[in-house]
């Protein structure tokens, strides 16, 4: 009985999973209908990917924009739970993403291992900061006058992100999380070669009390997606990290931005294992300055 | 001027009687949730165990006078082997790395939040606050709290103490009884995130809950030692202030305690941070909104019964609109309900202790003696417990007892003033310098007023506001160091 049973096991077909896109707190599919192969490193098939169109792009820039107003609403605490939250969701599905990126970057079990327990550990990383970066880059100002004068930092607004090309989940999870930590919007274009990382990482966002429309997941190619939300006039900044390889996309990508005055955020070299600064935070930060008047007698007189 | 139009106050609208068709129903939260165990033991270095000397002392609950549990009692013995496992424990515990103490503070933080009705029921039984206070704002702190410093942890370089600050090593930590599970967080929190072990002393009369933390720190994992829970009485807390392995003293409670503690600490290398008594003030412009101001008046004086170190204990009321003003709080003060701390209607809890209870009843009686209109709403105190039925004294001077010391309990004195400087001048009038309210319309005049306020926290059009994020702590015989926010690691860090 056991040996059949076991047998019967071993010839047990598996059930692919179709990829899709993460927009709006959904899973489309390409509106386009169009999907493009994505290999292993050495070559073998492992799923069709959405090939996003420009109109799937418009769709999650205005998803994100959407979503802007509640999520930069939320409390800095709030969305820290929320960030840590990912985290969990991630521990639990440690196994099926060590293998997924295993696949996608051709990495050893135990290195993969390695990079998903880095991503997850990014997150925490950036649940954390998500009350404290206002105290490190804001603060009272001393003005010569009596006035009340406060510099608070503020989410720019909604974000494009191209992700990186190589690490397509520890960069990716390490360009998302710092652009939602402070309350701004993403729209992420993935690794062209290696998008499934990232597309799996949608259905952890899904399950993570992130409210639909924070972050969402494109696939597709880089060249045809990233110019689209580049000129985009309701895109408030732009991440260049997976044009690193590419000076020609990046400068076309950074001149297009230049219509309504994004922020951008130039492509560099970055080891995406090392503690990263707050850099990742700032560049989509506004600074916002309060003055108030705070009357006559602004010293005070006692000593006791 | 509070007196002329005396006779024309309105009777206070009297609260239902029990049993008419407008009274409250009682809503208790159910004690099933909590698992009191018979008996406690001293946690060190990872595990419960007898006092050296075999004592012990019971913990009753203030509204009942039940005894909950019996619980070891630390002595000097228990102290030192507290402090060893401490300083056993610095050494791997400080050597993590950042981000890995900081998943042990986001354990402890999930667990409470998992945990907290138990927690709650439980505080609310030891100390005999309100369920309502403990569910909703205490719990919620605490887990906050935890949340908020280990972020902290793996982010220190950017704290602005320098690039590698370094912890201190053995933190003695001495707590009150007000707030026994959020001092906890407050004190434990920031040490652990820097890298710090930890010593903690609960208030005799309330020792449970941190003992309960003991439980969420094995749940947690916490490696043995880094937290070490001694309940005991105040001669556990000078042995362990005392003791030569201790780097760092923590300390909220009274302030002469707090100064016998810095005369202690004097001359060695102990870095110390006290959190002290206060008598704050809570100022009312003519141009405030009045019935906002009253609801801050009453949550600034009776939140937890007064038994807060940053209680608005002093009314300072424009006099153009003290009649206004006293009435309507008068109105309000007869809608509250006091009972029991188990039902979710209850406004105002029992009263701590005995001792406590004495305390508060000797200086109303002094209110009195020297001359101030003492005010109570008619509300029926249980027989059984330690009660104080909400109070208001009138017609107060700066001179009056009721002005000057701590009452740390639900008694209110109103003075009036007539300008700003005078405001300010009234306020500032005393050695302590923890907390003021300011209830005005007004912008400009919050942001003077504040800025002549010698207080380390300032509520606009608000009162007994806390968050993790935000510093608190005292001026003058407050004390000194602050908790919370990214001001709150300095106090342990070699900084």
């Amino acid at each position: 009985m056991s040996d059949k049973s076991e047998k019967a096991e071993a010839v047990r077909l598996s059930v692919f999973k179709t990829y899709k896109l993460f927009v709006g707190g959904k899973f489309p599919r390409s509106e386009s209908g169009r999907v493009y192969e994505v290999t292993d490193a050495k070559g073998k098939w492992l799923a069709n990917a959405p090939q996003s169109s420009r109109k799937d792009a418009r769709d999650a820039v205005s998803a994100a924009r959407k979503a802007f107003a509640g999520w930069s609403g939320a409390t800095a605490y709030n969305r820290g739970q929320i960030l840590y939250r990912v985290a969990e969701m991630l521990e639990g599905r440690r196994e099926q993403f060590v293998r997924e990126v295993g696949e996608a970057e051709g990495l050893s079990k135990s290195k993969a291992a390695a990079v998903v327990d880095a991503a997850i550990d990014r997150w925490v990383w950036y649940a954390g900061w998500t009350d404290k970066i206002a105290q490190v880059v804001g603060g009272a100002n001393p003005v010569a006058g009596p006035y009340f004068n406060l510099s608070s930092p503020e989410p720019t607004g909604v974000v494009a992100v191209v992700a990186p090309q190589e690490s397509s989940f520890l960069g990716l999870v390490s360009v998302v999380a710092p652009v939602i930590a402070t309350g701004n919007t993403a729209v992420v274009v993935t690794s062209e070669r290696a998008p499934l990382p990232a597309l799996s990482l949608g259905e952890v966002l899904a399950t993570s009390d992130l409210p639909g429309g924070v972050v969402n997941i494109l696939s597709g190619r880089t060249s045809e997606v990233a110019p689209t939300l580049a000129a985009h006039m309701d895109v408030n900044a732009l991440d260049l990290a997976g044009t690193v390889d590419d000076a020609a996309l990046a400068k076309e990508l950074e001149i297009a931005a230049a219509d309504n005055l994004k922020r951008v955020l130039r492509p560099q070299a970055v080891d995406w294992a090392a503690e990263p600064g707050t850099d990742r935070m700032t560049a989509f930060l506004e600074t916002k300055t309060v003055w108030h008047p705070a009357g006559a007698g602004a010293a005070s007189g006692s000593a006791y | 001027m509070t007196q002329t139009k005396k006779n024309q106050q309105p009777q206070p609208a009297a609260q239902p009687k029990p049993g008419s068709a407008f009274a409250y129903a009682p809503a208790p939260e159910s004690r099933s949730v909590v698992d009191i165990a018979p008996s406690y033991g001293l946690f060190i270095d990872g595990e419960f165990s007898d006092a050296a000397d075999g004592r012990v002392f019971k913990t009753v609950s203030p509204s009942s006078e039940e005894v909950l549990s019996e619980v070891a009692q630390a002595g000097e013995a228990d102290v030192d082997r507290a402090v060893r496992a401490a300083r056993k424990a610095f050494a791997s515990w400080s050597a993590l790395p950042g981000s890995e103490r900081a998943k042990y503070l986001f354990r402890i933080a999930r667990i409470v939040q998992e945990r907290s009705r138990e927690l709650a029921v439980l505080e609310s039984l030891d100390n005999g606050k309100p369920i309502r206070e403990t569910r909703d704002a205490d719990l919620p702190l605490v887990a906050a709290h935890f949340f908020y410093y280990a972020g902290w942890a793996d982010k220190l370089a950017h704290a602005g103490f320098g690039p590698a600050p370094r912890p201190l090593g053995v933190a003695g930590q001495v707590i009150p009884w007000n707030f026994p599970l959020l001092m906890l967080a407050w004190k434990i929190a920031p040490a652990l995130a820097t890298g710090n072990t930890v010593v903690l002393k609960p208030a005799e009369t309330t020792p449970l809950s941190a003992l309960f933390f003991a439980d969420i720190c094995r749940q947690a994992g916490l490696p043995k030692g880094v937290v070490n829970i001694l309940p005991g009485y105040g001669d556990a807390g000078a042995a362990l202030v005392a003791h030569e392995g201790v780097d760092k003293v923590a300390f909220t409670g009274s302030t002469a305690v707090g100064k016998q503690i810095a005369r202690t600490v004097a001359g060695g290398s102990k870095k110390l941070t006290l959190e002290l008594g206060g008598k704050g003030a809570n100022i009312v412009f003519d141009d405030a909104p009045i019935d906002q101001a009253v609801e801050g008046i009453v949550n600034g004086i009776f939140f937890n019964q007064g038994q807060v170190c940053c209680a608005g204990s002093r009314l300072l009321v424009q006099e153009s609109v003290a009649d206004e003003v006293l009435d309507a709080l008068k109105r309000r003060l007869s809608t509250l309900r006091v009972g029991d701390p188990l039902d979710k209607n209850t406004d105002i809890g029992a009263i701590n202790s005995a001792e406590q209870l004495a305390r508060i009843t000797a200086l109303a009686e002094a209110g009195e003696a020297e001359g101030a209109e003492r005010w109570s709403p008619a509300c029926e105190l249980p027989s059984a417990g330690y009660w104080f039925a909400p109070t208001l004294f009138t017609g107060v001077t700066q001179a009056h007892r009721v002005a000057r010391e701590e009452i740390f309990g639900p008694v209110l004195s109103v003075l009036t003033f007539r300008t700003p400087a005078e405001a300010v001048e009234k306020a500032n009038n005393t050695p302590y310098g923890l907390s003021a309210g300011i209830w005005t319309e007004k912008g400009s005049r919050i942001l003077s007023v504040a800025n002549q306020l010698r207080a380390g926290v300032v509520w606009a059009n608000t009162f007994n506001k806390f968050d993790p994020t935000s510093p608190f702590g005292g001026y003058k015989e407050s004390g000194f160091g602050r908790e919370g926010g990214r001001h709150g690691l300095e106090a342990y860090l070699d900084v």
